[in-house]
């Protein structure tokens, strides 16, 4: 039963946390892009397009992420190297996506998808327990932990890292610096877009092996309030992504236990759960100040 | 090669009014290039989309009916938007506004009376206004990101929709399907013109739609709470020196937009559908984002920028029909649309110049 439940958990957990870390990545270099909720369904109906022609799960991940890089790109163009209002241009990504993605799947509904199998650990997935759960898993999952763990150590142990903050704090100091704001911007706005594609691929190579029309239900919108949980520290993201992976099976566990209280109300429960940790983390000044991009969402122009 | 990006000190009449035009052709072409792509003649597929519409009187009536949400939804919007205020749940408010419109013909079926339907307005923009609400109180209050909160409402509104056409405003004589019970004909916006050569199902929407936009020009341009709204955008700080409180734009604004866009949600309900459905609104919240932008964030460019998306939704319908396109088509051309007014925006704003830097010169730069 534990072993169950945890297994769902991680499943629904996964996508959250690669979609928000290439967020949190995007947001730190003073970038905020609110179209990752249309990278994720793009990089989602890309996954299982390229999955079902080929029947190799394994290039559907790799078209998956390369479907929300190419979203990216479009983001990248408009608003660094436009200046368009990133605010913006952000929802119009996700409109696009949203359109984009409906039109692709259209031949997809009702098509059976190839799954992405487990790749047990040798030695490792034997220890009781916890070998099923945490060393039996997909590449999602280890990708997931390993990006995770790598961005963290990228971010503060590296001097490339610092750099990406710099950028993300004071646009026009570092540019006097020397450093190239808009490449950097730009560079990091193509690893969201690639993780987001991921996390996309997740939901329709491993959560729901199918396409359905808007697949991601919002999914890109709660990694982005997952950000501000995380207050962008990404091991914190590790913990987010867990919470809300949990909120969500929940809901599913309730209804499917015939709980006296409306299914709509239950499937209500991640959005209002997100609201109500959006208000309790902000609410802690301190504690979001400190990690806030100073520099984020506004657009910068190089002056010469 | 690169893009240099130079500030205009102000943009001439002439790039205001040519910058949306430019975006829209811009679409166009796009547009032109994918129906190819997909093997549908392009020239055909453009006509289907922007001309067969306007060519008969029923369709002219669908295109109002459209037209209306949108305009509504997209003046809101406008105001919220340019005092730096993102409220992107407008489709929530909608939602909500709906059903508090609805509240009154399902509760109260037998209610009669000329009082009837105003009353029902005025319950919509008090439902939009209070969902709204709480993405600017909770800014206001905590400081919490009013994108994220608006949004994830939509969601929560959606939900309670649902939950009440399946539940308990379910119509009791309705063979269990998942709707209300149709509304009597006080509940009902009139047709503005019913009988004759021009008549149609076009009701009173539009006109309070156009009503709305006239009345937020005035406040934006006659009223010290516009001209607040337009400070606190422009600069924070220069709002902050002449006293104007940021919160109180905040909340002003919000309620705004949630008002008009609930009573957009009065107008779909009480006009097109004439009962509550689990469905209402193909997502005119969200397609007012575009509305707003394309209208330059200006009442009176939106109320042509409402036209023109309603009849992105009708060439959708009559492209599906006439050449066999998806209608998801439309939602596609609508993200190219925002995507080119949004870099059109940045031609007025700045002077573009393509550089070519060679590799000799980048060594000299270095």
């Amino acid at each position: 039963m534990i072993e169950a439940v945890a297994l769902t958990i991680i499943t629904a957990a996964t996508s959250l946390l690669l979609a928000a870390l290439g967020e949190l990545v995007v947001e730190r270099s003073g970038v905020l892009n609110l179209g990752v909720e249309g990278m994720m369904v793009v990089g989602a109906v890309a996954a299982f397009a390229a999955a079902q022609a080929t029947g190799s799960p394994y290039v559907g991940v790799v078209s998956g992420a390369l479907a929300g890089g190419t979203m990216a790109l479009v983001f990248a163009c408009l608003a660094l190297g436009l200046a368009t209002n990133q605010v913006a241009t952000g929802l119009a990504l996700t409109l696009f996506g949203l359109g984009v993605s409906g039109l692709v799947g259209e031949s997809f509904v009702g098509l059976p998808g190839v799954t992405l199998e487990p790749l047990a650990i040798p030695l490792l997935s034997q220890i009781p327990i916890l070998g099923p759960i945490l060393f039996n898993q997909d590449l999602f999952f280890y990708l997931s932990i390993a990006l995770t763990v790598l961005v963290a150590l990228f971010l503060f142990r590296s001097r490339r890292g610092l750099q990406l903050r710099a950028v993300g704090d004071d646009p026009d100091a570092a540019h006097a610096l020397g450093m190239g704001v808009l490449k950097i911007r730009t560079l990091a706005v193509l690893f969201g877009g690639v993780c987001a594609g991921l996390a996309g691929a997740q939901l329709t190579l491993v959560y729901t092996p199918q396409w359905v029309e808007n697949i991601t239900a919002g999914r890109g919108w709660i990694a982005l309030a997952l950000v501000v949980f995380a207050s962008w520290r990404p091991m914190r993201l590790i913990i987010g992504a867990y919470l809300f992976g949990a909120v969500t099976i929940a809901q599913f566990h309730a209804q499917a236990l015939g709980v006296a209280i409306p299914s709509q109300m239950l499937s209500a429960l991640p959005y209002l759960a997100t609201i109500v940790v959006l208000v309790l983390i902000a609410s802690n000044r301190r504690f979001t100040m400190v990690n806030t991009p100073a520099a984020l969402a506004q657009p910068f122009i190089p002056n010469r | 090669m690169r893009l240099e990006l130079t500030p205009r000190r102000q943009a001439g009449p002439f790039l205001n009014l040519a910058a949306p035009v430019l975006a829209v052709g811009f679409t166009a072409v796009v547009g032109a290039v994918l129906f190819a792509a997909l093997g549908k003649p392009p020239l055909a597929a453009l006509y289907a989309y922007f001309i067969e519409p306007l060519s008969e009187v029923w369709s002219l009536h669908e295109l109002a009916l459209k037209a209306a949400p949108l305009i509504l939804i997209a003046v809101g919007l406008s105001v919220c938007f340019r005092s730096n205020n993102w409220n992107i749940g407008a489709e929530g408010q909608l939602i909500v506004g709906a059903i508090f419109a609805s509240a009154l013909p399902v509760l109260a079926p037998n209610a009669t009376g000329p009082w009837v339907l105003p009353l029902m307005l005025i319950l919509a923009m008090v439902g939009g206004a209070l969902w709204a609400m709480i993405p600017a109180v909770l800014k206001n209050r905590f400081g919490t990101s009013e994108i994220l909160v608006s949004l994830m409402l939509v969601y929560v509104a959606v939900l309670l929709l649902d939950y009440l056409v399946r539940g308990p405003w379910r119509n009791p004589e309705g063979f269990n399907f998942p709707e209300s019970r149709s509304f009597g004909a006080d509940a009902l916006l009139p047709e503005l013109i019913s009988t004759g050569a021009w008549g149609g199902r076009g009701n009173w929407g539009i006109v309070i739609a156009v009503a709305a936009a006239v009345f937020t020009t005035i406040m934006l341009t006659r009223m010290l709470k516009g001209f607040e709204i337009k400070v606190g955008g422009a600069s924070a700080r220069a709002a902050r020196f002449a006293g104007f409180d940021a919160r109180r734009t905040t909340f002003f604004v919000f309620l705004f937009s949630g008002a008009l866009a609930g009573l957009a949600g009065a107008v779909e309900v009480a006009g097109a559908i004439g009962q509550l459905r689990p469905s209402i609104s193909p997502g005119y919240g969200f397609t007012a984002i575009i509305v707003a932008f394309l209208g330059r964030l200006h009442p009176i460019g939106i109320i042509a920028a409402g036209f023109l998306l309603a009849l992105s939704y009708l060439g959708g319908e009559a492209a599906q029909i006439s050449i066999g396109l998806s209608d998801r088509m439309a939602q596609v051309f609508q993200g190219v649309l925002l995507f080119s007014v949004l870099a059109s925006d940045t031609l007025v704003r700045y002077r573009v110049k393509l550089v070519v830097v060679r590799a000799q010169e980048r060594v000299a730069h270095d």
